[in-house]
């Protein structure tokens, strides 16, 4: 087991107790900052070595939003770190009753190439403050990013208690035999089977942030430029290469007319009229991709886009029209620059097509009806919404952000990774004295003590329910 | 006989039709549970006599009113629980509808156990039905009776198709676990919890594991050993030490060893009387199996107190056992019988070091006049939960999580953390159409000075 050595390192750093402390977690938190202050420049050439990262994306999504999530921590770590104390009966009035906060240990961060560093970051965020030892490891496909973050966040971090490790499938497969106190992991639903069955060997709990095919419906009732520049802003984001864009299309037929010219519109108010020559526009990540996706674009008819350059691994923005739901582009993710159009009758139709496929990671609908909205919001499931605009719900560190069924399991940003990371405790401390009320619960068990049992332990009814 | 997959089909469909999704739907289904529990209150009481010999204040006082209690919270609390949470916006989202909607995931499966068989799927079953989910509830096969009853009673009070209940033993749980669920709650043993989990995996299925371990219990020279040992005797031998949160070891200065035994031979005879054996209040192991495996514990040790057995009740007396070695049989798997033994330890440090190099259990003892010496057992050790200066009762907090960590199990239910385990909780951001000069400024072309607002 070539990882054993480096696991139980991290463990019996783990059991002295080093990581518990406020300050030793603040501390780490505030090197992490320093890492994406001094870094900055190299993470914004690596990401755009790794896949054409434009440095304006690569701004947003690699250092501005973690420094958020990192600020949201540092501000709040001292409150979430608290006993939280909760309601207690009759009984137990002189007793405190509390949720302890409590690490798991040992975790362990797998992270995927297309937000190389925002996805082992934002997760490491909340596993140090929730006063774990963690050992990252970052997705070789990104490989510049990978040898920047093996080779300097040591530089920064307690190499007693987190440590980077680098390698493919084989490494990862070997380092998932030993046992972890949590895994986070990010990526794929059949690796996603793979890390939780592993995970089981040892009654490890996961989080697990996967994908699927991210619907946009779009009703007629609304402002089609506006709908067309956020839906375009969703999907080449990146060239197309994250879990939450939108990833096809549902409008009626007519409204698929009329976003077409918008769309077009958007694409070259973005990217100019070529794309291969904006700085704003990213690359497919690897030849492997590039060519799962380009075999993607026959496909319904190539409406906007469609051209492509092997050498620089360049897809245009394309949007496909007339999509059938038996079509290649419709039985995968996409996670490329292609935006297939399927064409439903109306909002019913396309309900019900969203329901009858795989529950998404993300869920996207546009109408300036606003009943039009929450009709889909309430008639479907998926991991988040966002209603008139695309992407925007992970931004916000208030709200959890996961997947459910196929999409995934667990949620994190903002607090909820501290409380990903921490095991809720519940603790009671007792008085010693007070012995005779406790007497009810002792043998032998009559009805006379019953009867006093019941009336300390239950609750009673406030009332007639207010919903009847 | 229907199959599973016609069961789970079925139960599958019901939930897609939405009924299981109203708060009026669900508070009716809770409240035919409570009519069940109240009505059938005899029925109930005589399958738990049957299968593990609890009398009827002991069963009532064990199984029904904690039922009662969860089932009145959650009806109490579905509204708030249920509401959609507003939540902290930031300058971009300022104007913008920013909530988290609770929304059940489907199909629940819920896994009881044996040792206490009703209060084990109820109470799950509870916090499903209060999150709006299709149940399927397989009870334990090893309490024969009150898995039979279980599966005749729920039909009657409760939606037939949106909480099918599944009988059967290891094959029939195994076929059951290949189907898909949203959400599966198991409550067992570590061996078989792997196994749930590994099922669950092929399926991407969310599982809270309430499994079991060895449950230290570590008693400081400074305390009142009377009443602590009071306490100790009434969670170590109710249901005849078949409870996953009993103290299943204790550890103490050698000492205070024997008064250890002695007080809590004064307590058992307070409790059971001088024939332990005729005491209506002390039950039976619930099967030879584990009547075999527990006495098999007792071989080679010391034995202070008790060590009657009886193989044809299933019969094991109360029993203390001292100077217990570490690496002996009885230190290495749950004993999850009326088998008390003790470890002698030399300091707090020195139970602290024994606690952390086993597996994280379940629930964590300490009795001590010492306020310092319980917080640093508290911070210096991890358990699924504890209880300090008492045994069992952080367990019966409503609004405290009950599960485990580690081998103890993942994930936590009860009052209002049955909610949050069943339920997604779905991040929802509405925006206006309008106001589009706001996101200017993160379209392409890139102006990094934009970024630096």
């Amino acid at each position: 087991n070539p990882y054993a050595g480096l696991v139980s390192h991290l463990r019996a750093s783990w059991l002295s107790g080093k990581t518990r402390p406020m300050e030793y977690r603040m501390a780490q938190l505030e090197a992490l900052g320093r890492f994406l202050d001094d870094k900055k420049q190299e993470i914004l050439e690596a990401t755009e070595l790794d896949m054409g990262k434009p440095s304006f994306e690569a701004y947003f999504s690699e250092i501005l939003l973690c420094k958020n999530e990192l600020n949201v921590t540092l501000n709040n770590l001292c409150h979430w770190m608290k006993d939280e104390h909760v309601d207690k009966n009759l009984v137990m009035q002189l007793d405190s009753a509390f949720i302890r906060k409590d690490p798991y240990g040992v975790v362990l961060i797998i992270a995927p190439w297309n937000y190389p560093i925002h996805l082992f970051l934002v997760p490491l965020i909340g596993a140090i403050a929730a006063g774990n030892c963690v050992i990252i490891k970052p997705s070789e496909i990104s490989k510049n990013t990978e040898r920047l973050v093996a080779e300097t966040l040591g530089c920064y971090l307690d190499s007693d208690c987190f440590a980077v490790v680098t390698g493919g499938v084989q490494e990862t497969t070997r380092l998932l035999e030993n046992k972890f106190d949590y895994i986070f992991f990010t990526g794929s639903p059949p690796v996603g089977r793979i890390v939780m069955t592993a995970a089981a060997k040892h009654l490890t709990p996961v989080t697990l942030e996967l994908g699927g095919k991210n619907p946009c419906y779009v009703s007629d009732a609304c402002d089609v430029t506006n709908v067309a520049r956020r839906v375009a802003w969703g999907r080449f984001f990146n060239a197309g290469q994250t879990c939450i864009a939108p990833d096809y299309l549902l409008c009626t037929l007519e409204m698929q007319e009329k976003l077409m010219p918008a769309l077009r519109e958007a694409i070259t108010e973005f990217f100019g009229h070529n794309p291969k020559e904006s700085p704003d526009f990213g690359r497919i990540v690897s030849d492997k991709h590039f060519q799962r996706i380009r075999a993607l674009l026959g496909s319904g008819r190539v409406a906007i886009g469609g051209q492509t350059d092997e050498a620089e691994r360049y897809i245009a923005p394309t949007v496909l029209a007339d999509v059938q739901p038996s079509d290649p582009i419709m039985q995968e993710e996409i996670f490329g620059p292609v935006l297939p159009i399927v064409v439903v009758a109306n909002m019913d139709e396309a309900i019900d097509f969203i329901n009858a496929r795989p529950r998404p990671l993300a869920l996207y609908a546009f109408s300036c009806d606003s009943k039009v909205v929450n009709q889909v919001l309430e008639r479907t499931s998926s991991g988040g919404f966002c209603g008139n605009d695309t992407l925007m719900h992970v931004t916000l560190t208030s709200l959890p952000f996961g997947g459910i069924g196929n999409s995934g399991l667990g949620k994190y940003h903002g607090k909820f990774t501290f409380d990903t990371f921490t095991h809720q405790r519940g603790c009671l401390h007792r008085s010693m004295g007070l012995e005779a009320l406790n007497a009810p619960r002792y043998p032998p068990y009559t009805q006379q003590k019953l009867g006093l049992l019941t009336a300390a332990f239950e609750v009673k009814r406030r009332g007639t329910c207010t919903l009847l | 006989m229907e199959s599973m997959q016609q069961v789970v089909g079925r139960a599958r469909a019901a939930f897609n039709s939405g009924r299981s999704r109203p708060l009026e739907f669900r508070i009716q289904q809770l409240k035919a549970l409570e009519r069940m529990v109240n009505e059938k209150e005899k029925e109930i009481l005589a399958a738990l006599k049957a299968d593990l010999d609890k009398s009827g204040p002991n069963a009532y006082s064990h199984e029904i009113l904690g039922v009662l209690r969860e089932l009145v919270l959650a009806m109490e609390n579905l509204p708030s629980w249920a509401a959609p949470q507003p939540v902290k916006k930031d300058l971009l989202t300022m104007r913008d509808e920013a909530y988290i909607r609770y929304e059940p995931l489907g199909v629940v499966l819920i896994i009881g156990a044996w040792n206490y068989p009703f209060i084990l799927v109820m109470q799950p079953l509870v916090g499903a039905i209060v999150a709006g989910h299709a149940v399927v509830v397989k009870p334990s096969e090893v309490s024969e009776n009150t898995a039979r009853l279980v599966a005749e009673l729920l039909p009657q009070y409760l939606d037939k198709d949106l909480y099918p209940v599944i009988t059967g033993g290891v094959p029939e749980t195994t076929e059951l676990l290949t189907q898909r669920f949203d959400h599966i709650l198991y409550t067992g043993n570590s061996a078989v919890g792997r196994i749930v989990m590994a099922a669950a995996a092929k399926h991407l299925t969310p599982v809270t594991l309430e499994l079991g371990g060895k449950s230290p219990c570590y008693i400081d020279k400074d305390c009142d050993l009377a009443v602590a040992c009071r306490r100790i005797t009434w969670g170590k031998y109710m249901n005849c030490g078949q409870t996953c949160i009993a103290p299943d070891y204790i550890l103490c200065d050698p000492s205070i060893q024997s008064k250890v035994v002695e007080n809590i031979k004064a307590t058992l005879q307070e409790f059971y009387g001088e024939d332990v054996k005729s005491s209506p209040d002390y039950e039976r192991i619930v099967n030879k199996r584990h009547f075999k495996r527990v006495k098999s514990l007792l071989e080679g040790q010391k034995i202070a107190l008790g060590g009657e057995t009886d193989e044809a009740s299933c019969f094991i007396a109360p029993t203390i056992l001292t100077d217990v070695s570490p690496e002996s049989k009885v230190m290495e798997e749950e004993i999850f019988g009326p088998v008390l033994p003790i470890v002698t330890v030399k300091s707090v440090e020195e139970a602290i070091e024994f606690i952390n190099l086993r597996e994280k259990p379940l629930a964590l003892y300490v009795f001590s006049n010492n306020k310092q010496l319980i917080r640093r057992v508290i911070s210096e050790t991890s358990s699924g939960g504890m209880t300090a200066n008492d045994v069992i009762m952080h367990s019966v907090v409503a609004d405290l999580p009950f599960g485990g960590v580690g081998h103890s199990g993942m994930g936590a239910y009860h009052g209002r953390h049955s909610f949050e385990t069943f339920s997604h909780r779905r991040a929802c951001l509405i925006k206006d159409l309008r106001w589009e000069v706001v996101n200017k400024l993160r379209y392409p072309p890139g102006n990094m000075e934009v970024l630096h607002l």
